[in-house]
């Protein structure tokens, strides 16, 4: 057999590889889906969604404390966060080149990369211990922290992708700098901001370690922010230890419920990438 | 506004849901919510839960919210002041005492069991030593067909399946009565693995909870594990007999644990253990749980409501302990009990 | 005059906030070094090289953690990044394009599913799986120490290979993106001299090799501090051992099982120096990941 003949056999060998590789990654993708969906959704039901949990042992009750804990933890992680990395985010696409803004954009992503209960630590000790308990707020907190790197990066990406004329056209009608930010740039860049922030919110809405110490748990409904809260992820995973069948099944329509959120919020922030990217191309 | 009448469809519902007919509240139904929360042993979750939602529908404006996080965790964020209450099976030492900022007394509430439950296949009824079960979970007995397993169950077909212990990943009262029954039972376990909540075993797999160790009994053939009766009946997980001080071969029941209980002289602050206890109807492995309350709460309102809920508890509450496999207190111990509630400083 | 007091303020302010970003990782640094003092003060090196956990009698000794993050995520780069970059090729360079948006969304899809519904996935579908598998290695595999003891299913090959699952579209992103920004130029010399597809690809990848390992280095960080999917598949048991069907311990996991129950300050004080070791091993390699992407970045746009 002739060199090439051997180098086009392997050429053809490695690239059917290469199409494995992806048949291969694919397959846990579908079994999790599958899954997921059978025995999450065959689990859903009215009482999911209205019910506390039950006492131990007992069949039936729901997750309704838990959905409303989820959402009041991330109203709460993007409060924090999204004023926070946005603001530093404007900075860092305003002043690109200064030596400040380069250790800051290293810091964010020192931070994105710290793992998720080592944030929790800093919020136990930070939120929940000076006022010895744990809180929805210590929660949300934890996952403020986490969302802020996504959302630093994406506010200054999006910025810095507005077409510079905007700018120099507001600067050139006597605008101050904060003035061509806020009144022009920003909202030029919104749909490109929001996204961000979803992106952010989709990472943290299925956290759970940074809450095991938190927000801890909460068996009844409180929308108290100042007390333990129960929460999607916490909910899972307690129920997913446990021998209950019952439990299991919850715990199922939990991961259920947990993948649809996130689901959509990423197919809303993709749509929305794919949008701009195509808006801005010049 | 929307959180009262969030508040009072949620009664409604609960109370419906028991097929109760919705009830009229002791208190006001705009009375403020008071909050509690505690946290500890996993032991007596399915009777502490139980306890706490029907002392909810009694007084609908306390809440309890009780998290097994484990005896170990109970205790610490007791100490730590995170909770107001905590929960343990095992007594705390007079080091963890003295490191609270305040005196904390200790209350049992029931009486229990730990069981030594397994995953074999045909599900047959096996008898444990007390010096077997300590070798088992030190690592020395690995196959299920092994002689010394094989000597004390004369006539069952025991499978050539490896043993896998499963034991408790965090720190745990149930750890405790356990360890505590092995170290009296084998002066080598003793020796190498000690009485605690949370110790270090030699090998085996780690579960969370009674929760997390029933639920790796019930999928691993060839799995031994310990845990709360009522863990391995309301799951149908095969659980031994073992064999009590006095010789006799006895599996866990509402009787043997309350011969057990008798058996035992309570000392003032009703740290005892109940382990071994003599008696050849007694269950070798039973215990008191308790509850971990500070003598001088801070917190007034909420030390009265809690007192008010172990009233309730050591008299009303005595009764669900039997259809949850736990046994209830005997009647000195509720009397001295009642008691010595009288000495929290409200 | 007006004007460039209203800039040095908007500078000023929105410069806070960026600072404040640079406190909180050096917030997060300060307080696990402060609230981990007592278990430094008392072990010291020692704690590093502990091979006993022992709550009962205050010895700590963080070697089996330590042991377990390394081989678990180890074992998961050796399983994930053949298919990363399988996969990474396959859409940038081989696919039909009509498939390239689906088929890119899927495996970020991967990416989307959270830790604890892995981790459910993993003990209720996979693990049967594995156990199976793992009873029917063969009598001469067993003797060898990777395989040895009984198959229990749960262990450091379960964690070992949730744990790729999850780093796989991390890295293949990453790579997609190094190899989208590879000149054409270096493809059409490769094809210019009479190479195969396989052969201007493996040219492009030279290329961005440096960018590849960044790449890879990502999905390490990804799995070091993997949590929830993990500590609920790896059997908890602090011990060191080379086989794949020994139950395990992570650094992430002792914390997320013990943290709440340390009753006394030199548990807790050892729990939270783990977290700490674990805070410098992930900065540390996320540096190194940056580096090599950023290096790869500056080549890619020169040219």
């Amino acid at each position: 057999m002739s060199n090439a003949r051997i180098r086009k056999i392997i050429s053809a060998i490695a690239e059917s590889l290469c199409g494995l590789a992806v048949l291969i990654a694919l397959v846990p993708l579908v079994l999790i889906l599958f899954y997921v969906v059978k025995h999450g959704f065959t689990s859903l039901n009215w009482a999911f969604f209205t019910q506390m949990p039950k006492p131990v042992g007992e069949v039936g009750g729901g997750m309704a404390n838990a959905i409303v804990g989820t959402l009041i933890l991330i109203a709460i992680a993007a409060l924090f966060a999204v004023p926070f990395g946005c603001l530093c985010g404007i900075h860092l696409s305003e002043y690109p080149a200064s030596k400040f803004s380069s250790i800051v954009r290293f810091a964010a992503d020192v931070l994105n990369g710290v793992p998720s209960i080592v944030v929790g630590i800093f919020a136990y000790g930070l939120v929940v211990l000076p006022v010895r308990r744990f809180s929805a707020m210590a929660g949300g907190f934890a996952l403020g922290v986490l969302m802020i790197p996504v959302v630093v990066r994406t506010t200054e990406e999006l910025l810095r992708l507005v077409p510079p004329g905007l700018r120099e056209g507001a600067l050139a009608l006597g605008a101050t700098r904060s003035r061509a930010v806020f009144s022009v740039i920003v909202p030029a860049a919104l749909p490109g901001i929001l996204t961000g922030i979803l992106v952010a919110t989709a990472r943290v809405a299925g956290e759970t370690a940074p809450l095991l110490f938190t927000s801890f748990n909460n068996r009844y409904w409180t929308t108290n922010i100042a007390q333990p809260m129960a929460s999607l992820t916490v909910q899972v995973y307690t129920y997913a230890n446990s021998p209950y069948e019952d439990w299991i099944r919850q715990a199922w329509a939990g991961a259920f419920l947990l993948v649809i959120i996130i689901l959509v919020l990423s197919i809303i922030a993709r749509v929305s990438v794919r949008r701009l990217e195509r808006m801005n191309r010049p | 506004m929307p959180k009262l009448i969030r508040a009072a469809a949620l009664i409604a519902l609960v109370g419906c849901n028991q097929g109760e007919a919705p009830h009229s509240a002791t208190s006001s139904p705009a009375a403020q919510t008071v909050a509690i929360n505690g946290a500890g042993a996993t032991f007596p979750n399915p009777i502490y839960s139980k306890w706490f939602s029907d002392y909810n529908k009694v007084h609908p404006e306390v809440r309890i919210n009780y998290q097994p996080i484990g005896s170990g965790g109970g205790i610490k964020q007791l100490i730590s002041q995170t909770v107001f209450f905590g929960a343990t099976d095992g007594p705390m030492t007079d080091a963890q005492i003295k490191s609270a900022p305040g005196p904390i007394m200790h209350f049992p509430t029931v009486l229990g069991a730990v069981v030594p439950a397994y995953n074999l296949p045909n599900n047959p009824q096996l008898k444990f030593s007390g010096p077997l079960l300590a070798d088992i979970f030190l690592g020395k007995v690995k196959k299920w067909n092994d002689p010394a397993i094989a000597k004390v169950n004369p006539g069952v077909a025991l499978p050539n399946l490896d043993l896998t212990l499963v034991h408790r990943a965090e720190g745990s009262g149930t750890n405790y009565i356990f360890c505590d029954f092995l170290s009296k039972v084998s002066p080598e376990f003793k020796q190498k693995v000690g009485v605690s909540t949370s110790v270090s075993w030699p090998g085996g797999v780690g579960g969370k909870g009674n929760e997390g160790v029933s639920g790796l009994v019930k999928q691993t053939p060839g799995a031994i594990g310990y845990v709360e009766l009522i863990y391995a009946s309301q799951n149908n997980i095969p659980y031994g007999a073992v064999q009590n001080a006095a010789g006799q071969f006895v599996r866990a029941s509402l009787d043997s644990v309350t011969a057990a209980g008798a058996s035992a002289t309570m000392p003032a602050d009703f740290r005892v253990s109940i382990t071994n206890a003599p008696g050849k109807d007694a269950y070798p492995i039973s215990s008191f749980t308790w509850i971990l309350l500070y003598q001088n709460p801070t917190d007034k309102q909420r030390g009265r409501i809690l007192v008010d809920f172990m009233r309730w508890a050591l008299s009303d509450g005595q009764k669900d302990a039997a259809p949850l496999g736990y046994a209830p207190l005997p009647k000195q111990v509720i009397d001295v009990e009642m008691q010595a509630l009288q000495k929290i400083q409200l | 005059m007006r004007r460039s007091a209203d800039d040095r303020l908007f500078r000023i302010s929105t410069g806070i906030f960026a600072a404040m970003v640079l406190a909180l990782v050096a917030g997060i640094g300060f307080e696990l070094w402060r609230q981990s003092s007592l278990s430094i003060a008392k072990f010291g090196f020692r704690f590093w090289t502990g091979r006993v956990w022992n709550p009962v009698s205050g010895e700590f000794g963080a070697l089996p953690f330590i042991w377990g993050t390394l081989y678990s995520s180890l074992l998961a780069l050796f399983l994930s990044t053949p298919i990363a970059l399988g996969i990474a090729i396959y859409i940038s360079e081989l696919s039909p394009r009509l498939l390239r948006q689906p088929l890119s969304y899927l495996t970020e899809l991967l990416a989307a599913i959270p830790s604890v519904v892995y981790g459910l996935w993993g003990v209720f579908v996979l693990t049967p799986i594995v156990r199976k598998l793992e009873m029917a290695v063969p009598e001469a595999l067993r003797r060898t120490p990777f395989f040895s003891g009984p198959p229990l299913g749960v262990g450091m090959g379960m964690a070992a290979i949730i744990l790729s699952i999850m780093v796989v579209p991390f890295t293949s992103s990453v790579a997609r993106e190094i190899l989208k920004n590879v000149p054409i130029a270096q493809r059409e010399a490769a094809y210019a001299l009479g190479a195969t597809r396989w052969e201007a690809i493996k040219v492009a990848i030279g290329y961005g090799k440096t960018g590849i390992i960044g790449a890879v280095m990502l999905g390490l960080g990804r799995a070091l501090g993997e949590t929830m999917a993990v500590t609920m598949v790896i059997g908890n048991n602090p011990q060191v051992s080379t086989s794949l069907f020994a139950p395990q311990y992570t650094m992430a996991a002792v914390i997320a099982n013990e943290f709440t129950e340390a009753a006394d300050d030199l548990y807790l004080h050892a729990l939270i120096e783990i977290g700490l070791l674990l805070f410098i091993i992930t900065i540390f390699v996320n540096i190194i990941s940056r580096f090599f992407l950023w290096s790869t970045k500056k080549r890619l746009v020169r040219a």
